[in-house]
């Protein structure tokens, strides 16, 4: 029972911690919007999505066991659903910075909007279930 | 990775754009400084800025805050000035007064008060966000 109320919100859950990884990604770029050769990052919230949820396995990291000093560390990193990329700059500044202040601060309004309605949605997702069970 | 994270980006943006404009307090101020603690004539000081990523995430995929990486003097020529009658004047009759440019040291104030805004903001998003997921299914 439990693991089926899990799988309900798993959509709305994962959206909110991809809504809040591009968060950090335009706070970021609103940081370095002064320094020199910073080229501003962000990444498609549809890919990061269907990556998630889609049927791509995501297997645990694995690292090699070193049993001697003068092994190789060798690790397997299986790739995260959010691939960063680069920002086409309409204006760069002389410094090589391409980060476009105005740009990243409607991107960021925009993303807080979707942050808050996926919180919405989920709160009245918990208060239905709630209510149901109480029934 | 969290919102949490957030705090520590803006955060460290706030006190870099802070020193920047520090930096160019100082200069404005000594703008007319003849001489400094080393005997010579007041040089600009400008701040590098450098992103800071915390460590642990994957190559090329490194987000973080920025931080000022050094501060260095502005090694242009000093300004000349006929003043004989100036102590510190040299045999010619003339002073070396300070490379600050008042008109670039303001604007750079007025940047460095715009991106600290800018970063206030992000963080007080953050904190409307953090509060309301607090609230989640109540």
């Amino acid at each position: 029972m439990l693991d089926r109320l899990s799988e309900d919100f798993r959509f709305l859950q994962q959206s909110l911690s991809l809504r809040a990884q591009r968060q950090e990604v335009l706070s970021s770029n609103v940081a370095n919007a002064d320094t020199p050769n910073y080229k501003a990052r962000d990444f498609d919230f549809k890919t990061a999505m269907d990556n998630a949820l889609g049927e791509r396995l995501r297997l645990p990291d694995t690292a090699l066991s070193l049993t001697s000093a003068r092994h190789i560390p060798g690790k397997a990193v299986s790739p995260s659903p959010v691939e960063l990329q680069y920002r086409l700059p309409y204006q760069p500044s002389l410094d090589g910075n391409t980060v476009d202040m105005d740009a990243e601060r409607v991107r960021f309004a925009d993303n807080t909007m979707h942050y808050q309605s996926s919180l919405q949605l989920l709160s009245n997702r918990i208060r239905t279930m709630l209510s149901a069970i109480q029934e | 990775m969290s919102l949490l994270s957030i705090f520590d980006i803006a955060g460290s943006a706030l006190s870099a754009q802070s020193q920047r404009m520090n930096v160019s307090a100082s200069n404005l101020a000594n703008a007319d400084s003849v001489v400094g603690p080393d005997g010579e004539p007041y040089r600009a000081r400008q701040v590098v800025f450098q992103v800071n990523p915390p460590a642990g995430q994957a190559l090329g995929q490194e987000i973080g805050g920025v931080r000022v990486a050094g501060v260095v003097q502005d090694q242009s020529p000093l300004k000349q000035v006929y003043d004989p009658t100036h102590p510190m004047a040299n045999e010619q009759g003339y002073i070396f007064m300070p490379n600050v440019d008042p008109v670039a040291e303001t604007v750079n104030m007025i940047a460095a008060s715009r991106s600290y805004q800018a970063n206030v903001e992000v963080l007080n998003t953050a904190k409307q966000l953090m509060a309301k997921t607090l609230t989640l299914g109540q």
